[in-house]
């Protein structure tokens, strides 16, 4: 069973206007996840009406995002500092209770807290306080979520991330960047002339992409937080598919300058290119290991595109797709087990797939039949990906079993090149 | 600014209108409404070009549409298609490669871009990459007919620069091409 809803209508009554500008909209699609969602009553934070952004919607919204929780009505007030009526809640069905609050300081700040409470043991479970600048509460709110997912499941929360992704319309192409829940979404490059293949650094801090603004492609790489952008690539023929090692030290490129797509290798401000496969076929889309020691990438060498590794140290290169006449887009998932690429099936139909290493298992994780770019979370829970939908492009991150998708739309706007971005903003 | 022949073709067009626009003036009576012909649809454009002849012809303003000049830069003479997953330039072409390649060799001055592109099907950066190996293609029949390496520049658009924006066969034989741009 399929159940839609209107995700940020549900969370907290933002309207959601098409008078807004490209106002991008995650939709939730659940399937088949019921049994094992955790009840939680999360309470409206104290004075957050009066805060330029209210937090617990944006926590609320983060969470269910996820698949793993189904949110309990209670008519209980508190903030932080309050006493739980465990009986009251547990008659209720929740395991867990967050309360919280959003002060504003002297200083134009927000002091924003939280707490939360195991409810079945009727205990304390801790919280946090951090003051944080009027723009930032989106990001306070994002990294409350981060905390509680964590607590409550084990495993690291990705909701203060980000992801960049390009839009097209009107003629122009942008490249942008948002929250992982695509709210808050800002320019980092505007032109136009095609932007494609974005790739975070691993500190978060640049972006490198292909912009075809000199009238062929060219490798750039841009500091988002300032817009300082230098070209790393810019050879005879075309220069393209950026990859960055773990250690953000070396660039893994496409270059034609010698003739033919072949992969090199350069220093992070493009010094030194240094070719890395040496075939008569095409090499692209590199992307390394999290280890760092291999380079996974898309080769013809064996008269179809398929996906193959080589260390990076040298040496032959290895196949890893056999199934299939067309294995593209590589990501390779944080601990270096799952392989995500776009696999053509029948004549024109192309669909993400993931592939266990270690057995040869592949699984399809989406339903839709026009897919491109998948790209991990950096929990390697998620995978956000590019499809089309009624025409339009839009983008879908989807849990690695399949089973919770959304959706991003923008309005009016094609969005493809999705790219996750790394922990630690 | 290099000439190219399908520049001079243009040109040669423009006075050919301008002198039909010219004949048509002699013939109007300048006390009466001016007669409209719609011959085809390029009569509006005749249309206007005679009423500015039929008034003062010095006060004549030329209009430069860039948009022209770049539909004229990639005219049929500068274009190669390519059959579906192919990378062959096939005999039709082969007028159009020896007419560009004799202009590069008759001046070697001359500098071309060669771009490749693809259709919408698959990866963007597969795409980037086949179109490239069209250019390519394009670039060595040039410097097999005596082109100079340094004069050719083979670059890829991939499927980011549809020739035609459609999603049937027709349209993916159109985007399946290889562009010979001056630079």
């Amino acid at each position: 069973m399929w159940q839609r809803r209107h995700w940020l209508a549900a969370a907290g009554g933002l309207a959601l206007t098409p008078a807004l500008p490209a106002l991008a909209q995650f939709r939730v699609e659940i399937s088949g996840v019921g049994a094992t969602q955790l009840p939680i009553a999360l309470l409206r934070f104290r004075d957050e009406a009066s805060a330029p952004q209210a937090i617990s919607p944006v926590i609320r919204a983060d969470l269910e995002r996820s698949g793993l929780f189904r949110f309990v009505d209670t008519p209980l007030q508190i903030d932080e500092t309050g006493l739980p009526m465990y009986a009251d809640l547990r008659s209720r069905g929740a395991d867990a209770l967050v309360a919280g609050s959003a002060t504003k300081l002297v200083d134009g700040r927000f002091d924003v807290r939280y707490k939360l409470w195991d409810v079945v043991k009727g205990a304390d479970q801790g919280g946090q306080s951090m003051a944080v600048p009027p723009a930032d509460l989106r990001l306070a709110a994002h990294r409350i979520a981060d905390a509680l997912y964590e607590k409550l499941t084990g495993e690291k929360g990705v909701f203060a991330t980000r992801i960049a992704y390009v839009t097209k319309g009107g003629g122009r192409y942008t490249l942008r960047i948002a929250d992982a829940d695509g709210e808050g979404g800002q320019v980092a490059l505007t032109s136009p002339d095609p932007i494609i293949s974005p790739a975070w650094s691993p500190d978060g801090k640049e972006l490198a992409y292909v912009s075809f603004e000199t009238r062929k492609a060219v490798v750039w790489v841009q500091d988002t937080s300032t817009g300082a952008r230098r070209q790393v690539a810019n050879y005879k023929g075309s220069n393209s598919a950026p990859a960055w090692s773990p250690d953000g030290r070396t660039l893994a490129v496409t270059l034609s300058m010698e003739g033919g797509s072949q992969l090199f290798l350069l220093n992070r401000d493009g010094s030194q290119p240094r070719r890395f496969t040496q075939s008569q076929a095409i090499d692209t889309e590199p992307v390394f290991s999290p280890d760092g020691k291999f380079v996974y990438f898309v080769s013809d060498r064996g008269g179809s595109p398929q996906i193959y590794k080589q260390a990076v140290t040298g040496g032959g290169a290895e196949r890893v797709t056999f199934s299939g006449s067309y294995n593209i887009s590589p990501a390779i998932s944080p601990d270096g087990r799952t392989l995500a690429f776009v696999q053509r099936q029948g004549g024109s139909t192309f669909r993400v797939m993931t592939l266990d290493l270690a057995s040869g298992n592949s699984q399809a994780v989406s339903d839709t039949s026009d897919d491109e770019s998948p790209s991990f979370s950096p929990n390697g829970r998620f995978i956000i990906y590019a499809t089309r939908s009624q025409g339009r492009e839009v983008l879908m991150t989807t849990t690695l079993d399949g089973k919770v998708k959304t959706r991003l739309l923008t309005s009016g706007q094609d969005i493809r090149e999705p790219v996750w971005g790394p922990f630690g903003r | 600014m290099i000439k190219t022949s399908s520049s001079r073709l243009g040109l040669a067009s423009a006075l050919l209108v301008a002198l039909l626009a010219a004949g048509c003036a002699s013939s109007v009576k300048l006390d009466g409404p001016a007669p409209v012909e719609n011959r085809d649809a390029n009569a509006g454009a005749n249309a206007n070009a005679g009423a500015n002849a039929a008034g003062n012809a010095q006060s004549n303003v030329a209009t430069v549409d860039l948009t022209a000049k770049s539909a004229a830069n990639s005219g049929a003479d500068r274009i190669v298609y390519f059959d579906f997953d192919s990378f062959v330039v096939k005999d039709e072409y082969r007028g159009v490669v020896e007419t560009n390649a004799k202009q590069l060799n008759a001046n070697r001055q001359k500098r071309v871009s060669v771009e490749g592109h693809t259709d919408d099907r698959g990866g963007r950066e597969y795409n980037l990459a086949l179109g490239q190996k069209r250019a390519e293609a394009v670039q060595k029949s040039l410097t097999l007919l005596g082109v100079q390496a340094s004069q050719v520049e083979a670059v890829s658009f991939g499927e980011e620069r549809p020739a035609s924006a459609g999603a049937d066969e027709a349209a993916w034989a159109k985007n399946r091409r290889a562009e010979l741009k001056d630079r």
